[in-house]
């Protein structure tokens, strides 16, 4: 186990678009459990995915399992995830690992479907809402080379003028 | 990091300003630190910190000129204090009502009482000429329970005033 380094802008290897996993072996377990520690060790942050430690496969890490009264699904590891339907927006602040000391805030979807494969390569779909869509969409951003601070918007931002995702 | 200073600059809106300025400054060697622009009341208004080497009659003199072009007031004080010093909010209150005098007394007031340290306050005035509707939303740190903060501000409410105050969750990931 390891604890390893995050990338952090302006680092341009953040804007990679990331690979799907294939294989499902110890070398990837090994990964994820280093991509855990990694999570962990760094300030309070409830996700992580792979390319923000330089390593470019669908990987992401969510864990809301220490928010009860939040709704979602506690510890999971997404492999190859995919949301395949999103429903309303709403602002929220975010803020991201691999940009430290800033805050903002983003404009997201309020409820997604998520289809996704675990460590062990088996397919689950989950429907998610708030706070843990939140989490899932800034990751999955991550996926795609893309930063929160790519979306930032202001406070002021007129929310019913704006349309920012299609299923 | 050397030393900052708060420039203020005030006049009347047009495009450009901010890339005037801006220029100067770059040309003057200065650094950018944080900064808030809003046009208030048809009024161009920012506040920009300013460090590098150069002293404060430096970057005054420097800006003068582009600022007696543009019709611009201009302030320079020496700033405590730099930057990373961020505080997360863990608390929002949106405030509505007909526009009176006495709503962000009362609403800061409260707060203050709750011990609620403001970060960032907004407010607008909507609505129109006849009837206009006071509009402010507060984010900022308090440690008091969001209920207490609710239930401290809840007689503005039987006084027509729409208060809400919910939680700022930052999302780190
Ligand atoms: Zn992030």
């Amino acid at each position: 186990m390891a604890i390893l380094d995050i990338l952090k802008l302006p680092d341009p290897r953040l804007k990679t678009v990331s690979e799907p996993v294939e294989r499902f072996d110890d070398e990837f377990r090994a990964f994820v459990a280093d991509l855990e520690e990694t999570r962990q060790a760094g300030p309070a942050a409830v996700g992580i995915a792979a390319p923000q430690v330089g390593r470019f496969q669908r990987i992401v890490i969510i864990d809301l399992s220490s928010r009860p009264k939040t709704p979602n699904h506690g510890h999971l590891i997404l492999v190859n995830p995919e949301i395949v339907h999103w429903e309303g927006y709403a602002m929220g602040r975010e803020g991201c690992l691999s940009v430290p000391d800033y805050t903002g805030n983003v404009i997201r979807a309020t409820h997604i479907r998520l289809k996704t494969q675990d460590p062990e390569g088996q397919e689950h779909q989950y429907d998610m809402e708030g706070f843990e869509a939140r989490a899932v969409q800034h990751e999955l951003d991550h996926l795609d080379g893309l930063l929160f601070v790519d979306r930032v918007v202001s406070r002021r931002t007129d929310l019913y003028r704006r349309k920012v995702y299609k299923t | 990091m050397s030393d900052w200073n708060m420039l203020t600059l005030v006049g009347a809106d047009r495009p450009g300003i901010v890339a005037q300025l801006t220029r100067v400054l770059y040309q003057l060697g200065c650094n950018l630190g944080e900064a808030s622009m809003i046009r208030l009341g048809g009024n161009f208004t920012i506040m920009l910190m300013v460090g590098g080497e150069r002293s404060p009659d430096e970057i005054l003199e420097a800006l003068k000129p582009a600022a007696e072009e543009m019709g611009l007031r201009l302030h320079l004080d020496p700033l405590r204090g730099g930057l990373h010093q961020h505080l997360l909010p863990n608390l929002q209150v949106r405030v509505a009502g007909a526009d009176r005098a006495g709503i962000v007394a009362e609403v800061t007031r409260t707060l203050a009482e709750q011990g609620f340290n403001i970060l960032e306050l907004e407010s607008d005035v909507a609505g129109d000429r006849d009837r206009p509707i006071y509009i402010m939303n507060i984010q900022g740190y308090c440690d008091a329970t969001l209920e207490a903060v609710q239930g401290a501000l809840a007689p503005l409410s039987e006084s027509g005033v729409s208060v809400d105050v919910s939680p700022v969750d930052v999302m780190i990931g």
